[in-house]
């Protein structure tokens, strides 16, 4: 199966590389790396003089989404595996974070719970993985639907663990090295909540970001790409399909689970309304409207989806024809505006941009690269 | 013995319906090899429309739901022309989440046009009852039945016997060939998104009759009937009725007796039922009880 990654569609002149060593660089070259130093200074000064909490909040929900979009795009946009499960590893995550750093059971230190966590998921994720082996295609996507069904069932009856239809309160400790994320002061200054979330999830942002990348761009990463352009013709040069297909389910669920955590420690609360099959499909709508089979699509599609329903919350008085209260006469409600432009953003996207915003993002670099002669 | 004759009657009420969804899913994979999630947002606007031509438009309810039938099956020909014809030779991956793109707007269309509120359709069947014996049947799913048998009898006959039908089998077989000997594959793919649009509505219409009411979430049946037509194998309309009826009755079962043998597997699991069976019968045969095997070149 060939997904609208790298494999079609026109020539993109944005990616000028010209030698084998420079397609393996791990951090770019030059101008690029300018640019990461000016990302790091970003995450260093943001929580600064950014103070508003609002702001804040969407920086910190679009990081938690974008690790958890740069899983399901190692599983569906390097592997071309369909999930629509993504959603039950999250909640999974979500569940172990309260389950391994709730004060009450086992109350292990944040780099303890979010290892179980990740690495919750990833069991999980392997033990699901040889379906993949076994179905294809539509079969595989349909499977994975049932994952929702069959994890929000589990969420809603195992009772002890997760608390039940009621849902269970996370209160995992946030402090590492004398550090608390959720109460963070040093050299004398105090920072809110929010301040030092985005710290916390913004720096494992940076840790996925490089795993990821560093995967696909290694020898483990063609492989996967190789699965995913054709299974069969991978396996014939040699690419064992069970160990990478069942590793692919495994790590992006792993990155899943992550995220789930950290939403559980963020959000200090979790039921599991939360984990159905909006969810999922609000994380492919950010694989595809940030690029499939890109690394840096995620974050980018992370940022602008996982920041809109705030935006639309925020804004929604001075949307026309949304109403905010009962008695309000605007035609949608701000839930309905939210869910119908998610879906529309996904039919546009692949209609029309079926490399998602990081192709835009390469065109309009091409464009200023060659400026003023750009044909 | 009479609860279990009556759980099997709902159950094989409930099954019709999965047969009506599952079978337009069914005809419109084997047209154009496209699953389509936006078959319960089809289902729900299907049924409204029913409700606004009997209740705005104060048309008898039999008129109102052949009308529904009709302008469902439009509006499928017409999403078929307007956005999936765009995707044709594009990803399976990319075109599936263009119908669940199409899901989601159709359900927040619907909630802004008719609320959120459960609505009375205006059926005539009611919450009336014929009693067999010691079994309880409720006229709306005889209805039901009856309306699915003959529906589904009709669209194997056309199948098998209407040049139409034949042209669209053919079509289904290898599109190329298909195309050699003069058959318009527009116009197939047109007919199949239009009889499986008309499909979702007469299953919306069924749902939504008597005491169930109208509201936006009936269409979160069609997820179950993807199980069904799993379990019958994709391209396969036969399939898709057995496995309709064989989801609809389990579940049926699993809500009579799941007290009684399985008490720990926690409320509410008939909802999740089709998906476990599904699940096993997968484990087994990967392509569905009736489902072609897929030849794999390199």
């Amino acid at each position: 199966m060939r997904l609208p990654g790298t494999t079609r569609g026109p020539k993109v002149h944005g990616l000028m590389t010209r030698r084998y060593e420079d397609d393996l660089r791990l951090f770019g070259s030059g101008k690029a790396k300018l640019g990461l130093l000016a990302l790091v200074l970003l995450y260093v000064f943001i929580p600064f003089f950014l103070t508003s909490d609002f702001w804040l909040s969407v920086l910190d929900y679009a990081g938690i989404a974008a690790i958890g979009a740069l899983g399901l795009n190692l599983l569906t946009g390097f592997t071309g595996q369909v999930s629509l499960g993504h959603a039950f590893f999250i909640g999974l995550g979500a569940y172990a974070c309260a389950q391994f750093g709730g004060p009450d059971e086992l109350g292990l230190p944040l780099p303890v719970w979010l290892f179980c966590a990740t690495l919750f998921g990833a069991l999980v994720g392997a033990l699901i993985g040889p379906f993949a082996l076994r179905l294809r295609g539509n079969y595989l996507a349909i499977v994975t639907l049932g994952l929702i069904f069959l994890g929000e069932h589990l969420f809603r009856n195992l009772k002890d663990i997760t608390g039940g239809n009621s849902g269970t309160n996370v209160d995992s400790e946030a402090s590492f090295l004398g550090l608390d994320f959720a109460d963070l002061s040093f050299a004398g200054e105090n920072f809110s909540f929010n301040q030092g979330y985005f710290w916390l999830i913004w720096g494992l942002v940076a840790l996925v970001t490089l795993l990821v990348k560093n995967l696909v761009r290694t020898r483990p990463g063609r492989a996967l790409q190789a699965v995913r352009d054709r299974d069969v013709a991978a396996e014939v040069i040699g690419v064992q399909l069970g160990r990478y297909k069942v590793g692919a389910f495994a790590i992006s669920s792993g990155l899943a689970a992550l995220a789930g955590a950290l939403f559980g420690s963020y959000q200090q609360f979790v039921s599991p309304d939360e984990f159905g099959l909006v969810l999922s499909i609000q994380y492919i709508a950010i694989i595809i409207v940030g690029g499939v089979g890109t690394v840096f699509g995620s974050i980018i599609g992370a940022l602008v989806l996982g920041g809109l329903p705030g935006l639309i919350d925020k804004y929604s008085d001075s949307i026309p024809g949304v109403s905010t209260g009962s008695g309000d006469s605007g035609f949608i409600s701000v839930f309905s505006l939210n869910q119908a432009i998610f879906g529309l953003l996904i039919v546009l996207f692949l209609v029309f941009e079926p490399r998602g915003l990081a192709a835009v993002w390469l065109r309009v670099k091409a464009y200023f690269k060659a400026w003023p002669f750009s044909y | 013995m009479s609860e279990f004759l009556q759980l099997l009657f709902n159950g094989t009420a409930l099954g019709a319906r999965y047969a009506l969804v599952a079978l337009g899913f069914v005809i419109i994979y084997r047209a154009t090899g496209v699953i389509n999630f936006a078959q319960g947002g089809l289902l729900a606007l299907g049924a409204y429309l029913a409700y606004a031509l009997n209740d705005t438009a104060a048309l008898p309810f039999a008129l109102a739901v052949v009308g529904a039938v009709l302008l469902s099956g439009v509006i499928g020909a017409a999403t078929e022309r307007v956005v999936l014809r765009r995707m044709v030779g594009q990803p399976v991956f990319a075109v599936v989440m263009v119908t669940i793109g199409m899901l989601f707007i159709l359900e927040q269309t619907i909630t802004s046009i008719w609320g959120f509120e459960a609505l009375n359709l205006g059926d005539p069947w009611g919450v009336q009852t014929v009693r067999a014996g010691d079994v309880v049947l409720a006229t709306r799913d005889l209805w039901t039945i009856g309306l699915a048998a003959l529906v589904l009898a009709a669209f194997f006959a056309f199948f098998r016997f209407s040049k139409l039908g034949v042209a669209m089998r053919a079509t289904a077989f290898d599109q190329e060939a298909a195309l050699a000997q003069g058959i318009s594959a527009r116009r197939v793919f047109a007919v199949s998104w239009g009889i499986s649009g008309g499909l979702a509505c007469l299953a919306g219409v069924t749902l939504a009759a008597g005491p169930a009411a109208l509201s936006p979430g009936i269409g979160a049946i069609a997820l179950i009937a993807f199980p069904a037509m799993i379990v019958g194998g994709l391209d396969s309309p036969g399939g898709a009725v057995l496995g309709g009826l064989i989801i609809g009755i389990t579940q049926a079962m699993t809500t009579g007796y799941q007290d009684d043998f399985f008490p720990w597997a926690g409320s509410n699991f008939a909802a999740v039922m089709p998906y476990v069976v599904m699940v096993l019968i997968l484990l087994v045969r990967p392509y569905g009880l009736f489902g072609t095997k897929e030849v794999r070149r390199i």
